[in-house]
């Protein structure tokens, strides 16, 4: 059945102004079953209502990474544990 | 190859002598400090807060150090950032690079930062002295830095 990859409890983080926009550094959660890739996600985040419509108002504007790794809008999230979300880095 | 994240200020004289000193091989070093500035955008700089994604952050410095190695002949590197709140003239970031000779040196520090700059998960908050906090944005150029170095690859 296609459904199964997600009906494990995954982890979201969130940081920088995600952080503060959402209201929290990290949920555990089941994603619905129809997220396939980390595009699917941010248009999902989007739709959540408040305060999530606000914090991702601008998807291209965030950055996904997938245990510890970068991804792109295209990247598959199966068998992904922990994904976080965040603006552009801006350090050194 | 050291990667070090954490809110404590380095020592660069004696950062760049343990890196260097188990080989004699070593013809050059070359070091960047990066430091707070004391304006943004006109503006006067109070303070800025630096946040980190701790895990990814090391994995990723470590990432990027592994491909300096591929692309340069390096005897020896380091990545130190701090995080944390800093305030001008404080330093943010150490990369030490060491070579047999001087161009590996120079090229790798200037690697390591421009990769760090668009990868490692760091974002600044800085505060004015107007008291206005805002979030610093990611410069177009810092990205075509690093882009320039994958055209280099290919």
């Amino acid at each position: 059945m296609a459904a199964e990859a997600h009906t494990a409890e995954i982890t979201l983080r969130y940081f920088a102004w995600l952080r503060e926009k959402t209201g929290r550094s990290e949920e555990r959660i089941v994603l619905p079953r129809d997220i396939a890739t980390v595009g699917d996600l941010l248009r999902w985040q989007n739709a959540r209502g408040h305060p999530f419509d606000m914090a991702f108002a601008k998807p291209e504007a965030i950055r996904v990474a997938l245990d510890h790794a970068h991804a792109k809008p295209g990247t598959s999230i199966a068998n992904a544990r922990e994904i976080a979300f965040f603006p552009p880095v801006t350090g050194g | 190859m050291t990667v070090r994240v954490g809110p404590d200020d380095f020592n660069v004289t004696a950062e760049m002598a343990r890196l260097s000193a188990q080989d004699t091989g070593i013809g050059g070093v070359a070091i960047f400090v990066g430091k707070v500035r004391d304006h943004a955008g006109g503006e006067t700089l109070e303070c800025m807060t630096l946040e980190h994604y701790p895990g990814m952050t090391e994995t990723e410095l470590e990432r990027i150090e592994t491909e300096a190695r591929q692309r340069f002949k390096l005897s020896a590197s380091l990545i130190i950032h701090r995080v944390g709140t800093l305030k001008p003239g404080d330093n943010i970031v150490l990369v030490i690079a060491c070579a047999t000779h001087r161009q590996d040196a120079f090229a790798a520090a200037e690697f390591l930062m421009d990769y760090l700059k668009t990868r490692a998960p760091f974002w600044k908050k800085e505060v004015l002295s107007s008291g206005e906090a805002r979030w610093v944005e990611a410069h177009d150029a810092d990205e075509a830095a690093a882009a320039a170095w994958q055209a280099k690859s290919n």
